[in-house]
């Protein structure tokens, strides 16, 4: 992501003064996004899920996060399952790619069996949860188009509201609206549209934290679901970036290791 | 035993700073269908507890895994038995892995019958599906390079077999007797069995090549009389050599899938492949739930003469997942045999209650089944299985 640092800096200065098409705009402010959380390296963090329905019964997940930041395309990941027990030593290996499908491995400790499965299926629930695989995989500038709509406060906070289109055909939404705080380009709520167009989800990112003097993560990262009511908090703690990880420790054996 | 002191020596503080984990399981089998034999019994009640410790150290570099497994059977005092699943030391290097101990492996794509899968033995009489296996002595070296990954395993020690006993159901009639089992080479003379397997992706291909030489894990069954007199069929383990493909191909929603194995031993040499595809509808009826449909053809060339009763059948599946709170599963399979008459049908459920308890369900069908077909001896064996089991 290195190259982009150069034209962009170049596109900035002069783009706030000038007039730029709210396509421009848009993608100028998600492009700026990307270029500030570029360069983390990697970093390994615990992430818990809340599960609640209508109800109120609530159900918990616990996972840990392995993430390797790569050059010229999508991140690694590698999620270890630790909770419900039954599903404890459950492990999921992705590469993501800017364009087009990722590739995904499944671990099955009981049966000591890897599966590659199949990733069109970014929209179903992860884990049961109110959070599609595609809302928490690596977020990559290409994954959408993009048109800026206002500037607007949330919270009290100096907001750029930008829309965003998936590329993808296999999304399960139409389009997202994202505020994007002003000073930090960080996201701190997003609505998502179905398919239909009507209103799905909401994602409300609470507790930013900063990491190295640079990377800004939330600590809590609350979906609501108002089409059903349900809804998930994910809570991620233990952030630890620049851990040394390397490409040998996203392979088939990292993953049947992975516990 | 002298390499696991090596290995108990290397462990500081052992059993004191790693992990437990595991389950505790209730099994209910019912038969509906009256036995061939008076001795077997209808009802079948099991418990099973798999306690699991893990610890790792020197900065997660080297870890312990210790898995025992113990089921008692209210009837079938061949079910009631133990193991050890796992003990094995794993040492992760730069670039490589050493694993050393009793441990478990996984080869293969296919979801009807798993050809490739030769390392560890079956723990038959824990499932007539074969997939339950027993712990299996090994070193392993694996090597991860930017061509893939190669794995090189020394297996010293054979397991044999488990088969249900005079009271089991799911048997064959007469039962396997295994205190004459033999060998092709005794066990002084017995070289260790060697494997070695290469697995790579390139773009979204999985393929893996391995190789086998060494004792054969599926015994020759032959008719004989035990001490008692009884008549029984004994096993008699071969030495062999394999050599197998598997390949898969992820387009999309689409998986194809292809086992293919060349085996030859002294009672002569065999090819057999299973292939096919899964097929991923994704939110059917505007619901979270995925519905997979799977479809694979299994062939073996001996025909007719071949020890597996899948030579020219076809595999039909139906997986639904639920994707809900539960992690509701079911899968439920149809095996025809496209020479005669024969099916069978198998189900499977799943799902969690809470946090902490699963409840699981598996019904077996044999129907129609011809008498010099190897299912025959289970044309009487329908059940349904219940499973509640609480993990820890």
């Amino acid at each position: 992501m290195k190259p982009m640092l150069i034209p962009m800096l170049l596109l900035l200065t002069p783009m706030s003064a000038q007039a730029a098409t709210p396509e421009e705009r848009g993608l100028e402010i998600a492009t700026e996004i990307e270029l500030r959380d570029t360069g983390f390296h990697d970093f390994k963090a615990t992430m818990s899920m809340l599960l609640r329905n209508k109800h109120g019964e609530e159900s918990l997940r616990d996972m840990r996060n392995q993430t390797l930041e790569m050059e010229n395309d999508g991140d690694k990941t590698l999620v270890i399952f630790d909770e419900p027990r039954d599903v404890k030593g459950t492990a999921l290996l992705s590469f993501s790619h800017k364009v087009g499908d990722d590739d995904q491995w499944l671990y099955l400790p009981a049966l000591k069996r890897v599966k590659r499965i199949a990733s069109r299926n970014k929209s179903g629930p992860f884990m049961g949860s109110e959070f599609a695989y595609e809302d928490i995989s690596s977020q990559e500038v290409e994954k959408y188009t993009y048109k800026f709509i206002e500037e607007s406060d949330y919270e009290g906070k100096p907001c750029f509201l930008i829309e965003r289109y998936p590329v993808d055909p296999n999304s399960g939404y139409t389009r997202q609206q994202v505020w994007v705080d002003q000073e930090r380009y960080i996201s701190l709520k997003i609505d998502y549209y179905d398919r239909k167009n009507a209103p799905l989800k909401t994602l409300v990112f609470r507790g930013y934290q900063q990491y190295l003097n640079q990377y800004w993560r939330a600590d809590e990262m609350h979906m609501e679901n108002h089409q059903t009511g349900k809804s998930t908090l994910l809570t991620w703690k233990q952030y630890d970036f620049r851990t040394g990880l390397t490409d040998g420790d996203f392979n088939k054996n990292s993953l049947k290791r992975a516990r | 035993m002298s390499a696991w002191r090596w290995i108990l020596l290397l462990i500081p503080g052992l059993l004191s700073a790693g992990e437990w984990s595991g389950f505790v399981e209730l099994q209910g089998r019912h038969f509906p269908q009256q036995a061939l034999n008076g001795d077997q019994s209808d009802r079948l009640l099991s418990v099973v507890a798999q306690p699991e410790y893990y610890q790792r150290w020197d900065q997660d570099k080297q870890s312990l895994l210790f898995v025992p497994f113990f089921r008692w059977d209210s009837a079938d005092e061949e079910r009631t038995h133990g193991d050890i699943r796992e003990l094995i030391w794993i040492y992760a290097g730069d670039g490589w892995e050493a694993r050393a101990g009793i441990g478990k492996v996984f080869w293969g794509v296919t979801e009807a019958l798993h050809l490739v899968d030769v390392i560890n033995q079956t723990d038959l009489v824990e499932n007539p599906d074969g997939e339950q296996k027993l712990g299996q002595p090994m070193i392993k070296l694996s090597l991860e390079r930017d061509w893939g990954i190669l794995d090189l395993y020394a297996l010293p020690g054979f397991r044999e077999r488990t088969y249900p006993g005079e009271e089991g159901r799911l048997r064959t009639h007469p039962r396997v007797d295994k205190d004459k089992s033999g060998y092709e080479s005794d066990r002084e003379e017995r070289p260790i069995d060697l494997a070695l397997r290469w697995s790579h992706y390139i773009g979204d291909w999985d393929v893996g090549l391995a190789h086998f030489n060494g004792t054969s894990r599926d015994p020759l069954l032959t008719p004989d009389l035990n001490d008692q007199g009884e008549i029984v069929l004994t096993p008699f383990y071969e030495q062999m050599r394999q050599t197998s493909l598997d390949l898969q191909a992820t387009k999309g929603d689409w998986l194809w899938k292809l086992e293919a194995i060349h085996r030859n031993s002294d009672s002569g040499s065999f090819n057999a492949a299973t292939g096919g595809f899964e097929y991923t509808l994704v939110g059917i009826a505007d619901t979270a739930m995925d519905l997979g449909v799977l479809g694979e053809y299994l062939y073996d060339d001996r025909q007719d003469e071949a020890e597996t009763p899948f030579e020219n059948d076809l595999f039909v599946g139906l997986r639904l997942t639920g994707n809900d709170v539960d992690g509701s599963e079911l899968l439920a399979g149809v095996i025809k045999d496209l020479d005669d008459s024969g099916w069978m049908f198998n189900l499977e459920a799943s799902r969690r209650i809470g946090n902490d308890w699963k409840v699981g369900a598996q019904a077996g069908l044999w129907s129609d089944i011809d008498e010099d077909d190897p299912l025959h001896n289970f044309h009487r064996d329908d059940y349904l299985e219940i499973t509640i089991s609480r993990y820890f």
